[in-house]
């Protein structure tokens, strides 16, 4: 490589809204060209530590605190003008809802357009064809046809290519992903997908994707990044978090698929109890009160973060039981269950 | 045990024996119109022609994607909306005649819906939302809120704790308990899932679907479960429904259907499915593009134009669902004898 | 810890906690029930607390009026018209006639806030019925209802209740009729999309399945869930409701003279604002003032009753 300067790197980001502590130090390398995905529940803070990178919170009502450098910028030190140019332009985003991402008054093709012009000084012929280029790009059929579209005449699938379309007019280094499957069919699911891996293996593009969807997580990325109450509980290539998991928590969600169940009809491996209040946030590993193997020191202080395989990071006390507990098969539950979820 | 004090043998209102269905379906109608621009008047033909059966016991899984017309086939079952044509048959009955009228029909056939917060009166609190079907349905006051209580606590809500909560103070998991608390209480044979788990996290997911199990157990309750999630739909039910475009693509044992599907749309679903196995990954996608509008749709087979199988064949003639194997129907042309397309088995063969 | 058992006997028992399970009592927060949580958030807002100190502060001032005036508000003196404000008799100054005004501006916030609230509530009234209906039953009787009521927004409001005041004669009944027939349908709109809003929740759908009459979903499931909505939409029509009240005394289709409200108090000091401007406009600011305090109020009501899960 001959820029060996990661794509995306977090150093202890820490994000509140008021006394909401909602993402808690984390700490996160993407190298360039690579698919990272960020899986984990609802309240898990996937989509705000996301968000940071591009700063997209109210700046009165929120808190950023840590390092955030993306496509070589320090994105803390931007002014409001730099980040404007920033967004879209070095590092762009998708959503869930396409709709949102799109102004329902103009073309597709006069937004795509549109966004070049903003950022660049280029004429509006070659404007449009750079369009036309990118809507082949992502494999949207009769293309010139389909820029003259407004969003709401395109079925969902196609309006989520538009958006890749649109988030890639600039060239961005770094392309962000908030749950870009979740809304869609599963045959249309898996097209976007693989769409998503052929642009980063074509454009060279970093991807992180936020999902809750470990299958779809391993679908697009290298590495996946397993977070749970604003930190990140394990990190590492996706097989060795899906295949070698060393987190407990990691290791609940990998037994609750309903795949996962040994036959018809058998219970499924719960997680029991539901995650904490963040704004009461308790001492030690935050997913101790729900961990099969949760000890006096969980409860504690907050486990430190062990490399225990080259790029396999986990932040957990008993990493060797519970790789052990997955690799014997189903987990003893703990006997205490809590409020059920 | 069981907290429903009435009910003390879940099968003492069978009718017709085991082996006849506990829902039949035959016929099943329904067609929107809408207005496109330019004023010509269309049709959404959501449900075109659905026939199945609801066996006693067991648990159907509906499964298509958007536009396939599940939700609608839920709606219709429940009455919800008119249907255009068609017979419902619960326990051999006729539903909305003089024999089995919707009220009674109700009373047997209750429904869990996907939004836990929209399908709770933000008003009224977890216990008056599940003691309102009884209270209207005659119960006393005061036996209803014991119902309701009994029922919170048999779906692991603490009736202490939750009883007087209002539906946004609880979280999503738990106000799908309530739902399922709520469907429960007015001692139905069938409950009708439509995507009850699919808003859920995955690891509630879990909490709730094993849940659904105990319940069934318990009470001795048929399914219909209603989901885009073949992996959940497998796991959790006996045979399942494939359904494309508001018909019926291919319904069988769901060991069959998933493992060995006859359609090649179950197939297209099935290879959709992200693997788990990083080693793995899909290569390609089976079918390009999103499903069809169910205005307007293809003539013959309605899958044609996506199907890697098709045949000229396919556009002209619409497949029949056919029985390809024990209770495994398939509505291709591919798989039925004597249809004309290349690939189907020979007649003999198929006897 | 206890020792580990099994998911499958763990969920036999339900997850229903025994006691020595239970978590800590601290976390147990008894519910206050919505319009509690309403409360406790409007006394958290600030302005709207302020807007309704002062609506409490005039609605006690109205009903105390007649014991409470430091003068006779209808006795007048030629020799002493048109005091200016701050004097030592006459704390706000005298009008035309040479009245006290602080006792004619408290006397007249009876008939003002009399003929500015009234309309409102038994528009609130007939409205929320008539939108309701149109909204839960739907269908023709919808498109009937709601087609009249397009009719009456063909007019401006303030159009509309002059000709009808004018219509039917001067006098305080009349202009309560009038207003009235202005904001029925205003009401009436709202609440016929808040109820074709609750209709297509899937609680209504639930309560249908539970085999209940659709008067018992009416009355149990719809009417608390669109009240609040309107009632609020209600509120901030009273401060309408006092300006148009107000413009109709001016224009004398309202209240009569002598009686004092603040709508025909500026029209007689009319002729007054060339030589005491400040006084002449006394009436117009309470106007303003108590009606931004209506609208405040119902703004924050607005807000606390916004409550996401």
């Amino acid at each position: 490589m001959s820029n060996p300067e990661p794509a995306v790197t977090l150093g202890n980001l820490r994000v509140a809204f008021g006394k909401v502590q909602v993402v808690d130090g984390v700490d996160l390398t993407v190298e360039r060209g690579q698919a990272m995905a960020l899986i984990g529940e609802s309240g898990s803070g996937k989509s705000v530590t996301l968000r940071a990178i591009l700063r997209l919170f109210h700046e009165g009502r929120s808190r950023i605190e840590g390092t955030i450098l993306a496509a070589g910028r320090d994105v803390q030190a931007l002014s409001k003008r730099q980040l404007a140019d920033f967004r879209g332009g070095d590092v762009s985003m998708i959503f869930q809802e396409p709709l949102l991402a799109f102004d329902p008054v103009y073309t597709v093709g006069q937004q795509i357009t549109e966004a070049i012009h903003r950022h660049e000084k280029i004429s509006k012929d070659d404007a449009r064809k750079r369009a036309l280029a990118l809507f082949e790009r992502v494999r949207i059929p009769s293309p010139e046809r389909r820029l003259d579209n407004y969003p709401h005449e395109m079925s969902g699938g196609m309006r989520q290519r538009a958006m890749i379309a649109l988030a890639l007019a600039c060239r961005p280094q770094v392309l962000l992903a908030d749950e870009p499957t979740t809304a869609l069919d599963a045959t249309v699911q898996i097209q976007v997908l693989l769409l998503l891996r052929e642009l980063q293996r074509d454009l060279g593009l970093s991807i992180i994707i936020v999902t809750h969807d470990l299958g779809a997580a391993v679908e697009v990325a290298d590495r996946i990044a397993v977070m749970y109450a604003g930190k990140i509980v394990e990190t590492g290539t996706a097989h060795q978090v899906v295949l070698d998991p060393h987190h407990p928590y990691t290791i609940g969600l990998l037994r609750s698929r309903a795949e996962g169940a040994l036959a018809k009809g058998s219970r499924l491996q719960t997680i029991p109890g539901s995650p904490p209040d963040l704004a009461n946030r308790p001492p030690g590993c935050p997913f101790a009160p729900r961990c099969f193997l949760a000890e006096e020191q969980c409860r504690r202080e907050m486990p430190p973060v062990a490399e225990i395989a080259p790029g396999h990071k986990v932040a957990c006390w008993r990493t060797d039981e519970a790789a052990a507990a997955y690799r014997a098969g189903p987990t003893p539950v703990r006997a205490a269950e809590l409020v059920p979820a | 045990m069981s907290v429903i004090p009435s009910a003390p043998d879940p099968f003492a209102r069978d009718r017709g024996g085991p082996a006849q269905p506990l829902l039949s379906v035959s016929g099943l109608y329904k067609h929107f119109p809408v207005r496109k621009a330019g004023g010509k008047k269309q049709v959404v033909r959501a449900v075109d022609g659905v026939d199945f059966d609801v066996l006693k016991g067991e648990t159907l899984g509906i499964v298509g994607e958007s536009g396939c017309g599940k939700s609608t086939t839920a709606k219709l079952l429940m009455g919800l909306i008119e249907r255009d044509s068609g017979s419902l048959l619960y326990d051999g009955q006729a539903v909305g005649e003089r024999v089995m009228p919707w009220r009674s029909y109700r009373r047997q056939v209750q429904m869990v819906f996907q939004d836990s917060y929209a399908s709770l009166n933000p008003r009224m609190t977890v216990e008056q939302s599940i003691a309102f079907g009884p209270k209207v349905n005659g119960v006393s006051g005061r036996e209803a809120v014991e119902r309701a209580r009994a029922l919170l606590a048999r779906v692991g809500l603490e009736p202490k704790r939750f009883a007087g909560r209002y539906p946004h103070e609880i979280s999503g998991g738990q106000r799908q308990r309530v739902n399922i608390a709520r469907s429960l209480a007015l001692e139905p044979r069938l409950v009708l899932l439509d995507e009850a788990v699919s808003a859920l996290d995955k690891s509630v997911e879990a909490q709730v679907l094993n849940l659904l199990l105990d319940l069934k157990a318990e009470f001795g309750l048929t399914y219909i479960f209603i989901s885009h999630d073949l992996n959940v739909v497998r796991f959790i039910s006996d045979r399942v429904m494939v359904m494309y475009l508001g018909r019926v693509s291919e319904i069988g044992p769901s060991d069959t259907v998933l493992d060995a599907p006859a359609h090649p749309y179950t197939e297209a679903l099935l290879a959709s499915m992200p693997s788990l196995d990083p080693d793995n990954r899909t290569q390609a996608a089976l079918l390009q593009g999103d499903p069809p509008n169910p205005i307007d749709p293809p003539s013959g087979c309605r899958f044609h134009p996506r199907c890697t199988l098709a045949e000229p064949i396919c556009s002209e003639k619409e497949p029949p669902l056919d029985t390809v194997g024990p209770l495994h129907r398939v509505s291709c042309l591919a798989r039925q004898p004597g249809s004309g397309h290349s690939a189907a088995p020979a007649r003999a063969l198929a006897a | 810890m206890t020792a580990p058992i099994t998911a499958a006997s763990m969920a036999l028992d339900g997850g229903v906690l025994s006691a020595g399970d239970t978590a800590p009592e601290a976390a147990f927060v008894p519910s206050r029930g919505f319009w509690g949580h309403v409360g406790h958030r409007l006394v958290r807002d600030p302005v709207a607390m302020g807007a309704g100190a002062l609506i409490l502060l005039v609605v006690l001032i109205a009903i105390l009026a007649p014991w409470i005036t430091p003068m006779d508000p209808y006795k007048g003196s030629m020799l002493r018209r048109l005091k200016h404000v701050g004097d030592a008799t006459y704390w706000l100054g005298s009008d035309e006639l040479g009245r006290d005004m602080i006792s004619r501006l408290m006397l007249g916030a009876r008939l003002s806030l009399f003929i500015g609230v009234t309309p409102v509530l038994i528009a609130f009234v007939i409205g929320s019925a008539i939108g309701i209906l149109a909204g839960y039953v739907g269908g023709w009787l919808n498109t009937i209802l709601m087609r009249t009521i397009d009719v009456f927004f063909a007019f401006p409001s303030v159009l509309l209740a002059i000709a009808l005041s004018g219509a039917l004669g001067a006098g305080i009944f009349n202009s309560i009729v009038s207003l009235t027939c202005v904001f029925v349908p205003q009401i009436a709109r709202v609440a016929e999309s808040v109820t074709t809003g609750i209709r297509k929740r899937d609680y209504i759908d639930a309560a249908k399945l539970s085999g209940a009459s659709p008067l018992t979903i009416m009355r149990v499931q719809v009417l608390g869930n669109v009240v609040g909505p309107i009632f609020v939409y209600a509120t901030s029509l009273i401060s309408v409701s006092m300006i148009l009240a107000s413009g109709l005394s001016f224009l004398g289709l309202g209240v009569r003279p002598p009686e004092p409200e603040w709508g025909l108090m500026l029209n007689t000091l009319r002729t007054a604002i060339y030589a005491n401007p400040v006084v002449a406009a006394l009436p117009g600011v309470c106007i303003f003032i108590v009606s931004i305090a209506f609208n405040l109020f119902s703004d924050g009501l607005r807000a606390a009753m916004e409550i996401r899960q």
